[in-house]
């Protein structure tokens, strides 16, 4: 297979501009004869449907929530990046490319990255203008903080409300567009599947949540911004309908998936209590600030915390990471606590907890001190637990919180399909093998307001598309497909659960293709997943019917869709024959533990293609190349 | 630190109809050894399992996030949106604020400006048509000037964000005697009146939002308050004032 990333030549800095002028301009005109359908209203959806409009296109806009305002953008807490270096600390777009290059272990595209670090200027621009409350300082003029390790204070925020903030002036723009009447609005509309006309996306299936009719729509192209598929793990931080179903099913119409096995966890979210759990709330980063991390000592000790003595308490990361202590990266904060869990030193009901401890930090600054940094935390923490982080030591767990992998896309935000465009979490574009905090909230408007109003005008321009209607006989097809699957979904009527079976799967990729890997693990998953798969479709129980409000319904064909695609996940990373950023394979570290990157073997995006039901999907390389930077290694101790 | 027992026995007198047109009726439901740790939606969620290995229909609830942002879930329970605790979502309701061998009642958001979908499930999107109707800034993409060329006082800000902190639940409107969505339209008129980029637009969207809020059905307000002591972000009412002060001003310079 030819892939070509469509990378455009002059210098890293230019490359943008040069390329913005290359693209072929769609007459204004003749703007308003394409029609382009949006699949998803997150930051990416939002901001697109509204800029896409805005400059005169047709749109149809779909979610699957009951209005486009609630997509899980929402609930992004910290901020958002930018290069203004308004605080005068030595940013700049460089410095914020660089960071982001590096911080996604050297496994991401130079050109994209680049055109990221850019573009994030004008988005805080364009967001103050719509009126979103940034935070201020006293002068008036907009605050900033440093974030998730970075040595700069580049981080915009709303409180802990910034993705809120963000999707609410990316839902305005939208409803803008809707009293305007250039975008329409489907919501409570799921992606079924991909239509594809003489090889161009040219439409998609959907099924009405509320009356269960499958409905089908023709465009000039098709636009994915469904988020990501973090939702497959057992007890994620992402929202119940959060799925890979959309992308899932492009991918069987011949997307190409890329990096699947790059999936993000957080360290610091609330711990379980029980299986009846559905999932866990994050909590800011910025609490390993003042916070210690630390377990018993010994296994088995189930004494209360204020009953265990300095002597019997483990401050591993402290012991471990002298130099990083609590403040050590994402990935190593969740992989120790997991490791201590696993050796039987987990604290709380589930044993799956580790201590985030601020008894030193009140007694040293204060308690008022501590409450103006963390007040509104600790208070969300206890309306959770019911236990105040002021008195007894918080406990922390790690939990699945971003996925990287995504739809391989070009340049232009194209997939290997033309007319088939992916943007934010969806594709996988930009954060290589780790995201950076604050820096989703970032890509997801970056391709929404700033990228996609160009490239998809590049390509109209380009292309020849014939008429096509939803008459047309690939339309029927899909329909006929889709309604097969969910007839048999309806049919089987099991004895086990849809959220029975989709916790079995989470378990099993938490615990083997999670935030550490090894071969054996990862083969007996496969075993587990193939295993769980075929109980699926003889033993599971889909209650009421199919022409109603059904969430049973809904769910099952997104279990069907992940028990396929977990798979996908672990081929990856069985394949990937090194550890990088959030892909720790055990059998390959440094003698520090930290994760060995293999360079030569292994720069370079992992593709796969699929090749239809229970076979092995085929596999393709995109090779990274660096120009601009020197690859490191990282190190913590 | 409070030991509480861990599980406890309750009844659910829940809401079930089919649809809009269809007649309803309260079920009621024994539950037994409920962990007090479990969220009200997780609660649900476990009788729903029950309810469908049993070859019944389950409850039909609209929830998303579980973390009390993105304002899908709501429901009446025991006579107040979203239940008992104050400034809290369904979601982040738990079981150990009910005690042991409690009735509760459960029931959807009821609006003239809400049909009912099925059971708990109510149709929202009348409170997107009255964000169409100037619920934004009309600023198109690119051409913004630079973020800080701008500055507003940080007290203002403040305010702004307050009011920008609704999650559009519709709980306001489900604990309001009249059904008014007022919070609601206020929260957003005042973010963006507070703000001097929303300034320019300020009385068509006043007269233009309000006019659509009443086409939809929604009531009056009649400063009963119940708005403000439900809402789970808790958006004062003085954004009410403020909307009338934005929407009395609007009519008085209006030349229609």
């Amino acid at each position: 297979m030819q892939l070509n990333a469509n990378i455009p030549g002059g210098p890293l800095e230019e490359k943008w501009d040069r390329h913005r002028f290359d693209l072929k301009l769609v007459n204004p005109a003749n703007k308003r004869k394409f029609e382009i359908i949006v699949i998803g209203t997150g930051l990416a959806g939002g901001s697109a449907s509204a800029s896409l409009a805005e400059l005169g296109y047709h749109v149809k806009t779909f979610c699957i929530q009951d209005s486009p305002r609630r997509a899980h953008s929402i609930a992004a807490q910290g901020g958002i990046n930018a290069a203004k270096n308004y605080q005068n600390d030595g940013d700049s777009i460089w410095r914020l490319f660089y960071d982001t290059i590096k911080g996604g272990d050297f496994r991401s595209r130079e050109a994209n990255v680049y055109r990221l670090a850019q573009l994030s200027n004008n988005i805080i621009d364009h967001c103050v203008a719509q009126g979103i409350p940034f935070a201020r300082d006293y002068g008036g003029l907009l605050d900033n903080r440093s974030f998730g390790g970075a040595q700069v204070s580049r981080t915009f925020y709303a409180r802990g409300q910034t993705g809120q903030q963000l999707l609410l002036g990316a839902y305005g723009a939208l409803m803008r567009q809707v009293a305007a009447g250039n975008v329409k609005m489907f919501p409570r509309r799921e992606m079924l599947d991909l239509v594809i006309v003489n090889d161009q996306a040219r439409g998609v299936v959907v099924r009405n949540l509320i009356t269960g009719e499958i409905e089908s729509y023709a465009a000039d192209a098709v636009i994915i911004t469904s988020g990501g598929y973090g939702n497959i793990y057992y007890l994620s931080t992402n929202a119940e309908s959060s799925n890979v179903g959309a992308c899932f099913r492009a991918y069987k119409r011949g997307a190409l998936f890329a990096n699947p096995c790059f999936t993000q966890i957080h360290p610091t979210c609330i711990p379980h209590t029980g299986d009846h759990q559905s999932k866990l709330t994050l909590m800011s980063e910025s609490l390993r600030n003042d916070g210690r991390v630390w377990v018993p000592r010994h296994t088995g000790d189930i004494r209360e915390p204020q009953d265990i003595p300095e002597s019997d308490r483990f401050y591993y990361l402290e012991e471990k990471y002298p130099s990083f202590g609590n403040l050590v990266p994402r990935d190593v904060a969740s992989r120790n606590a997991k490791d201590q869990c696993d050796a039987g030193r987990g604290v709380g009901l589930t044993r799956c907890a580790v201590y985030l401890d601020f008894s030193d930090a009140i007694q040293r600054d204060g308690r008022d001190v501590i409450t103006k940094k963390y007040g509104n935390l600790f208070e969300m923490y206890e309306r959770i637990s019911d236990e105040t982080p002021y008195e007894v030591p918080m406990m922390i767990f790690p939990a699945s919180h971003y996925t990287m992998g995504g739809l391989w896309v070009d340049y232009n935000l194209m997939s290997n399909i033309p007319g088939l465009f992916v943007l934010g979490e969806a594709n996988f574009s930009d954060h290589g093998a780790n995201r950076l905090g604050a820096s989703a909230l970032m890509q997801g408007l970056a391709d929404g307001y700033f990228i996609i109003p160009y490239t998809i005008g590049g390509y109209f321009a380009g292309t020849a598309l014939d008429p096509v209607t939803t008459d047309h006989a690939a339309f029927d097809e899909a329909v006929k497909k889709d309604r097969i699957k969910i007839d048999k979904l309806m049919s089987i009527q099991g004895k086990r659960t849809v959220d029975n079976i989709s916790r079995e799967l989470g378990k099993i990729m938490w615990e083997y293709c999670g935030m550490s890997r090894n071969a054996e693990g990862l083969e007996k998953a496969l075993e587990s997943i193939q295993n769980l798969r075929a109980e699926f479709w003889e033993n599971v129980i889909v209650p009421g019917t199919d022409r109603d409000y059904n969430k049973s319904l809904e769910k099952a064909g997104r279990l069907a869709d992940s028990l396929e695609f977990a798979e996908t996940m672990v081929f990856d990373a069985l394949k990937r024959d090194e550890s990088c950023g959030s892909h720790f394979r055990t059998e390959f570290q440094t003698e520090d533990g930290e994760a060995k990157r293999d360079d030569e073997n292994f720069c370079h995006v992992s593709i796969w293609e699929y090749q239809g039901q229970d076979k092995r999907p085929a596999f393709h390389k995109e090779p990274l190349t660096f120009e601009n930077v020197e690859l490191s290694q990282r190190s913590y101790k | 630190m409070k030991k509480l027992p861990k599980t406890i026995n309750i009844t659910l007198r829940v809401w079930r109809q089919q649809g809009h047109e269809s007649k309803g009726r309260f079920e009621n439901i024994p539950v037994k050894d409920v962990s007090v740790h479990m969220s009200f939606i997780e609660l649900l969620d476990s009788i729903n399992e029950r309810l469908t290995l049993d070859g019944k229909d389950p409850i039909a609830f609209d929830n998303d996030c579980r973390e009390g942002i993105c304002g899908t879930c709501g429901t009446v329970v025991n006579g107040r949106a979203h239940g008992p605790e104050k400034a809290t979502t369904l979601c982040q309701l738990h079981m150990r604020k009910f005690s042991d061998g409690d009735t509760i009642i459960v029931e959807p958001f009821r609006a003239r400006a809400f049909k009912l979908v099925k059971d708990l499930v109510v149709d929202r999107s009348a409170l997107d048509k009255v964000i169409q109707a100037g619920g934004y800034i009309s600023v198109n993409t690119g051409g913004s000037p630079d973020a800080n060329a701008l500055p507003i006082a940080q007290e203002i800000a403040d305010k702004a964000m307050d009011a920008a902190a609704c999650i559009g639940c519709g709980a306001c409107v489900a604990a309001c005697p009249s059904a008014s969505a007022m919070l609601f339209v206020s929260a957003k008129i005042s973010q963006l009146a507070l703000l001097p980029q929303g300034r320019p637009e300020a009385a068509k969207r006043a007269v233009s939002m309000v006019r659509v809020m009443d086409g939809c059905g929604f009531g009056n307000c009649s400063n009963h308050r119940e708005c403000e002591n439900t809402c789970p972000k808790e958006i004062s009412i003085v954004n009410i004032a403020r909307l009338n002060r934005e929407f009395i001003k609007a009519s008085l310079a209006s030349e229609e």
